[in-house]
């Protein structure tokens, strides 16, 4: 990452002042002593910037880390390794009352709508709290501030003592809102704010925070799973999957030009509410792999649908390799197995049997016409290993056989075009094919 | 019951689902709320059908009814009639029900963590519904587990077998709770928000899943949701669902290119994206109303862009748009529109009565055929 330059990540950095910027931002979980199991890596290592007054979006599936990511923004996690320089100051490395000070200028709304509220306080309470906890001016202030945030955010101001369980997802969602805008903070990590509505509620909040950003110039780092919500708010949009940003840029460049193979999977994916739509869909297999344990290369690489093939493969038929990627999947999946201390004793005798039943995976895998003579030693090889309890030297031998590029070595942000998108990409590089040209152009040229 | 329908048109054998009249409602001490409100559904064999509305609108009562799952204080009314199979499923004993939910009727539920027993290995349950559904045991039960954990495309099989819930992705849960569902070979498939809870590109998973398997085994499918994209994806005709009431009904390509009832029109115009040239979302004020007593005026009209006094005291019946081809139903008085408004308007008051008198007709059982859809081929 320290190759991509201040320039390339802020190319337009005179129309847009920065308010935030991230470098090289980890946030590992867990892994401390020496018998601890490794760490998980939600966050592994991204660097953005946030730009004054815009919506940068953050989407990803589940997992991706992209919740730890925008906690970590705000300093509700500690960050591992990197800096978060906000306004200048890097606020990693604040504590106790500065800490607390510099709060007022970054709140969160939560998704869920239901458990983010106390039910035992009325909702003016709910409001009022963090001006409480501030000691923000009078407490006839703060009832008079109540009122305005409850009328700002569309609640009456009736409103004031009732309790949250009185009312709808909608409604509770803009408590929350109410809540975040007390302290009048500069930035806003939206998580989720209208996953858990129904359409046209949904539409109502978004078309309110809208409003509010323009009335209380806020910046907004909006977190969703939904593309279509995002692409209608934001006017950037990072693309994240395990712990790693993939792709950022503009949102609309972003959506009718994706550059990386995990965005234009991700983009193919969403269902086009049009029955007539013939969209070449790319449905990724399988699951985004365990974040204790990613890919030595590039995180996407084992669910890629644009992977770079060694040499050697170059032109083997898709679905041999296909399920070769299958059986390495397998692999890998038995090694995460702990066999137990008997199964340790019985490796040492010889007597191990467990994993006996590969065969039938294998079989499974490659169908009726069973493992291509070209590839049989190294597949027999790793299943051997296997049998005998060793699905670590398993994987070694799959990956001595089958690496490429991408399972090898990192890949790096690339500047991608001219208006400043990112992506992370081996394909990026000269030597290699485009991705438009792997994956077929655009799915998308409304 | 009355001897199987007694119908020569090839169009109706295939008819594998089909409800009439169902209404299911919930007693409360204040007020019963008619959370499905006396709907028309047709399901054939290898066809999808989708149920779509906002939450609040009874498709999953819908779902429940039909499964027979619906308990106290629920109750669906004994002029409903869900004919599956050529069986009157309305009559049938608990026994007997549990027997068609063994055998003939699957559901999947929205969150599939809730579905599965935690204590349990995922090779558990999926043998327990085997035995108890095919009587198979043992070596036998086993493999017919490897081979539908494989059917609905979960890798490693054998191993994930003796896995728990918890070592499933939510994904790969769906999938084996869908592997359950087909340990009793079903029919008929009803689909309640199954990818609500996943992730885009799993979702893309199961959706593909489920077209297969419906390839495969010529599965008819009552797929709902309230993402009208997933909805034009995987269905191949669509029901609106407001308020317990169907409000408009036809095929995906009908309902998408020219939706009729002011309320789809709301929904397909609230979908982001639909309008990226506009500053604002476009929303449908208000919300559902929770419909406590038998509908004398059109449900929707308090939210309606289009509504005027007549909506207020005119309840409107489902009618035929379309003289030819696919049939294009829906309920709203501004409909037949080469009508001038006041007849339209009597057409539905007409059209009530006639309906009402039908029910109360003991001759009921062979309504169904008699009253039903008029589809032309």
């Amino acid at each position: 990452m320290s190759d991509v330059s201040q320039a390339s990540l802020s190319p337009e950095g005179t129309r847009a002042e920065t308010l935030i910027e991230v470098r090289d931002l980890k946030k590992y979980y867990g892994g401390d002593g020496m018998f601890a199991d490794p760490p998980v890596r939600a966050v592994d290592g991204v660097s953005f910037d946030v730009r004054r007054g815009e919506t940068l979006g953050l989407v990803g599936e589940s997992g991706c880390g992209k919740t730890t990511l925008g906690r970590t923004l705000v300093q509700l996690e500690h960050a591992t390794e990197g800096t978060i320089s906000f306004d200048g100051t890097d606020i990693t490395r604040l504590t106790g009352s500065d800490l607390k000070q510099w709060r007022r200028n970054a709140q969160v709304v939560f998704q869920d709508p239901q458990s983010s509220l106390n039910d035992r306080m009325t909702v003016g309470e709910i409001i009022r709290e963090p001006l409480d906890v501030h000691g923000w001016k009078t407490p006839q202030d703060r009832r008079q501030r109540v009122r305005e945030l409850l009328s700002s955010v569309g609640l009456q101001a009736e409103h004031y003592y009732r309790y949250p369980h009185q009312f709808s997802g909608g409604q509770r969602q803009r408590i929350g809102i109410a809540r975040a805008l007390a302290l009048e903070p500069e930035f806003v990590v939206l998580d989720e704010p209208v996953s858990a509505l129904d359409a046209s509620v949904q539409a109502k909040i978004l078309n309110l925070l809208e409003d509010l950003q323009e009335e209380y110039n806020l910046t907004y780092l909006f977190i969703a799973h939904d593309l279509s919500v995002v692409r209608h708010i934001c006017d950037r949009v990072a693309v994240m999957y395990l712990g790693k940003i993939m792709e950022i840029g503009e949102t609309e460049d972003l959506f009718q030009d994706p550059a990386n193979p995990y965005t234009f999977s991700l983009l193919s994916a969403i269902p086009e509410p049009d029955p007539t739509s013939d969209k070449e869909r790319i449905t990724l297999p399988g699951t985004p792999p365990n974040p204790r344990d990613p890919p030595t290369g590039c995180q996407f690489s084992t669910r890629c649908p644009a992977k770079i093939r060694p040499d050697e493969f170059e032109t083997m038929e898709a679905d041999v390799w296909e399920s070769i990627e299958m059986f390495r999947e397998v692999v890998r999946e038995r090694e995460r197995l702990d066999i137990g201390f008997s199964g340790r004793l019985k490796r040492r005798l010889g007597m191990f049997s467990a994993f006996d039943d590969i065969d039938e995976t294998i079989n499974d895998l490659f169908g009726e016409d069973g493992v291509p003579a070209a590839i049989a030693d190294t597949i027999d090889e790793a299943s051997a290993l296997l049998k005998d309890g060793y699905p670590g030297e398993a994987r070694m031998v799959l990956r001595d056989r089958f690496d490429s590029v991408c399972d090898a070595k990192r890949p790096d942000l690339h500047s991608v075009n001219e208006n400043g998108k990112l992506s992370y990409c081996h394909r990026h590089t000269a030597e290699y094919e485009d991705v438009s040209t792997v994956l077929g152009p655009s799915s998308d040229d409304a | 019951m009355t001897p199987p329908i007694a119908t020569t048109s090839a169009e109706r054998d295939d008819v594998l689902l089909s409800v009439r009249n169902l209404t299911t409602v919930f007693h409360t001490d204040r007020e019963t709320i008619r959370a499905v409100d006396g709907i028309d559904i047709d399901i054939r064999k290898g066809e999808t059908v989708g149920l779509v509305g906002e939450s609040g609108s009874g498709k999953s009562v819908t779902a429940r009814s039909i499964m027979g799952l619906i308990e106290e204080p629920g109750e669906v009314l004994p002029e409903s009639s869900i004919r599956f199979d050529g069986r009157e499923l309305t009559e049938v004993s608990p026994e007997e029900y549990q027997q068609i939910r063994g055998s003939g009727l699957g559901i999947v539920f929205q969150d599939p963590i809730q579905s599965l027993n935690p204590v349990y290995t995922v090779g558990n349950q999926i043998k327990e519904a085997l035995r108890i559904n095919q009587g198979l045991t043992g070596e036998e039960a086993t493999q017919e587990a490897i081979d539908l954990l494989e059917a609905v495309s979960i890798p490693d099989a054998t191993r994930r077998l003796r896995e728990y819930p918890h070592e499933f992705s939510g994904g790969m849960r769906q999938r084996a709770m869908i592997a359950m569902m087909l340990a009793c070979d079903p029919e008929l498939l009803i689909c309640d928000e199954p990818t609500t809870a996943l992730d885009v590109t799993i979702q893309a998973q199961i959706l593909e899943l489920l077209q297969d398997l419906q390839e495969e085994r010529d599965l008819a499918i009552l797929f709902i949701t309230h993402d009208m994209g997933v909805i034009a994806e995987i269905s191949d005709r669509v029901n609106v669902m407001y308020a317990g009431e169907i409000v408009e009904s036809g095929t995906t390509e009908d309902i998408f290119a020219e939706p009729k009832h002011p309320y789809t029109n709301g929904l397909l115009e609230a979908i982001p994206g639909e309008h990226v040239d506009e500053d604002r979302l476009r929303t449908i004020e208000g919300e559902v109303p929770t419909p406590n007593e038998p509908a004398a005026s059109c449900r929707f009209a308090p939210r309606c862009p289009k509504a005027w006094e007549d909506c207020e005291n005119v309840h409107p019946e489902l009618i035929e748009t379309n003289e030819t081809g696919d049939s294009h139903r829906v309920a709203c008085l501004l409909y037949p529109d080469d009508m001038p408004q006041n007849d339209a308007v009597r057409h539905h008051l007409v059209a009530g009565e006639d309906a009402s008198e039908s029910e109360a007709d003991p001759g009921r059982d062979d309504e169904p055929i008699e009253q039903g859809v008029s589809r032309d081929e």
